[in-house]
């Protein structure tokens, strides 16, 4: 009966031992497949956008493509910073304070992906109850600062890395 | 199978038998007992595999003119469209087919809502069924994103975006599934991939489908058991193939009537602007076959919330059998589960039509209520009319009101009139 018994361990620990190292070959195959489907070197290639800001007049805004993604690049009258900042963090969904948003001296200069945070449509400008943008898909309102305050959306639009190279230049990425 | 061995006739033919006994399949498949009373809500599963199969050839042949890549998608649809022989008739057929093949399978879906077919014993013919639905959808999507038009474009960005709705590992699926950090050429690149591979998972799970339904056969309008081979039944050949061929001429009638009449009335005129990362259309709306989904989606205002409820509305269907608690199958003796049905079908109907209309205002109310409903339906009205009902005398056999006098003879003629 021992001896038995003892064959049964034998062949379980083979078992095992065979079930292990066939999860690890599978697994190191499946990873590759898996992994193909990331962005590749071409698309990583495309990380940073210079953009020449110096034609865009207080008020108006213009839009530029960074990683397939539409940029918003705001230049912001005073008017609009300061209705900004008079929001009360409390009435914001994603609570977030304006100067967290922009630059330190650069308070005009608002730069944000142009994608609604809900389901990634390009929302449009000077629209919605909140005097900023509103995205016509599934209508949230977005304030002056590209923060939600009503819809679907669950965060403010995100700020993308950039820096100003110069006064009239900013790099995205 | 077959309660006979069949034995080929010819010499070739059994020696071919005995190797590999495809004789024998056929023989299965023309003599297989189906039960007499099948009506026309039972001719769907040949319509489907018809559009199927219509599906796979036109796809084959279009994918032999279309250029998957973001650059030259939108033209080469055009050119097949232009240049390409026949290339209109082809690309029409094809996309008119997929609306066809929707259209198919929500008939054969409430068929089997109504007359019970998902229960016991044909749970499995039923959940296989679901899974084919599910590709359906994923397949019908994909094949959207192909023309690469404004509404590929931004149907592509707002589906793939659901899924950032995941906590966590949300961002990192998405961007997986891209291929890139937008929808762009590597998307459309594996859409065309995948599409091209979904047809024929759709066709081995069909293959399961039919076979799951050959172990217990037919249900039927009356919902009960018959025995096979019986008076009850009639042989698959010619009596079934009849009334399926007839049934898919008068369905080739309406498709036709779509295809040649009104090629785009089901597609929408902004996907024959191209693709502009940087333009989202104004009103952004799926197909006609997804919009109750895409209803539900848009009741809830919070995005994981929207997300999570569109999936159950999917994933609550498979369930059902064990949701239903009632001992009849058949809705035509179902009294009270009758009129709930229709309330169903209503309700689907009206989450389709405020799907294509704006997300405010007495439309974000009746989506809302259609989906409060579509929820209670199978989780509270299911249980509870199946455990409360008092359902109508049900026959012993399919035979027996036609046969005896009396009593049964007027339920016969009920079960005739809702029949």
């Amino acid at each position: 009966m021992s001896k038995e018994e003892k064959k049964i361990n034998r062949r379980d620990f083979l078992f095992t031992a065979s079930y292990t190292i066939g999860a690890v070959g599978v697994g190191a195959v499946i990873w590759p497949m898996i992994d193909q489907m990331n962005p590749d070197k071409a698309q990583q290639a495309l990380a940073t956008t210079e953009v020449d800001i110096s034609s865009i007049e207080p008020g108006k805004s213009i839009t530029v493509l960074w990683r397939g993604k539409p940029v918003f690049i705001k230049k912001r009258t005073l008017e609009e910073i300061a209705e900004a900042r008079a929001v009360k963090l409390d009435d914001l969904p994603d609570p977030q304070k304006d100067e967290d948003r922009v630059k330190d001296g650069k308070d005009e200069w608002l730069v944000m992906l142009g994608v609604c945070t809900h389901l990634g449509c390009v929302p449009l400008k000077d629209k919605g109850d909140f005097n900023g943008w509103f995205c016509p898909c599934h209508g949230s309102h977005y304030d002056v600062s590209g923060r939600i305050r009503k819809g679907p959306a669950p965060t403010n639009m995100e700020i993308p890395k950039f820096e100003f190279v110069d006064s009239n230049t900013i790099k995205i990425g | 199978m077959s309660d006979h061995e069949y034995v080929p006739k010819s010499k070739a033919g059994k020696w071919f038998n005995d190797r590999l006994p495809l004789l024998t399949l056929g023989a299965h498949l023309t003599d297989y007992p189906t039960p007499k009373n099948l009506n026309y809500w039972w001719t769907f599963g040949g319509i489907l595999t018809f559009c199927l199969i219509t599906q796979i050839v036109t796809g084959i042949v279009l994918a032999m003119h279309y250029v998957a890549h973001a650059d030259l998608a939108f033209a080469s649809v055009e050119h097949i469209m232009r240049d390409v022989n026949y290339g209109w008739l082809i690309r029409y057929i094809h996309s008119n087919g997929a609306s066809m093949f929707f259209l198919a399978v929500y008939i054969h879906i409430f068929r089997s809502l109504f007359y019970g077919s998902y229960k016991s014993p044909r749970e499995v013919i039923w959940i296989i069924g679901l899974m084919i639905y599910l590709l359906m959808m994923a397949a019908a999507f994909m094949g959207y994103v192909l023309p690469w038009g404004q509404m590929s474009f931004w149907g592509a960005t707002v589906i793939t975006n659901l899924f950032s709705a995941i906590p966590l590992v949300g961002e990192s699926i998405t961007t997986w599934l891209w291929g890139a950090y937008s929808v762009d050429n590597p998307t459309l690149n594996r859409f065309f991939s995948l599409h091209y591979l979904i047809p024929f998972l759709i066709l081995g799970l069909v293959v399961l489908h039919i076979w799951a339904l050959h172990v217990p056969g037919n249900n039927n309008p009356v919902g009960i058991d018959i025995k096979k081979p019986s008076k009850d039944t009639v042989p698959f050949h010619p009596y079934i193939t009849i009334k399926d061929a007839f049934a898919l001429l008068v369905f080739m009638i309406i498709f036709a009537g779509f295809v040649f009449f009104t090629p785009n009335v089901l597609g929408h005129s902004d996907n024959y602007i191209p693709a502009n990362p940087l333009v989202t259309p104004a009103h952004i709306v799926p197909e006609w076959y997804l919009l109750p989904f895409y209803a539900i989606l848009r009741s809830v205002p919070d995005k994981l919330g929207g997300v999570i409820l569109m999936f159950s509305a999917i994933f609550i269907l498979f369930v059902l059998p064990w949701l239903d608690t009632s001992k009849v199958r058949s809705a035509v003796f179902r009294p009270i589960y009758r009129q709930f049905f229709w309330i169903l079908v209503i309700d689907v109907l009206m989450l389709g039509y405020v799907g294509a209309m704006p997300a405010e205002g007495i439309y974000l109310i009746l989506a809302r209520v259609g989906t409060v409903y579509y929820f209670l339906h199978f989780i509270v009205v299911m249980p509870v009319v199946g455990y409360l009902e008092k359902t109508d005398p049900v026959p012993m056999s399919i035979s027996e009101p036609v046969l005896t006098g009396g009593a049964e003879a007027s339920l016969a003629r009920k079960v005739n009139d809702k029949v």
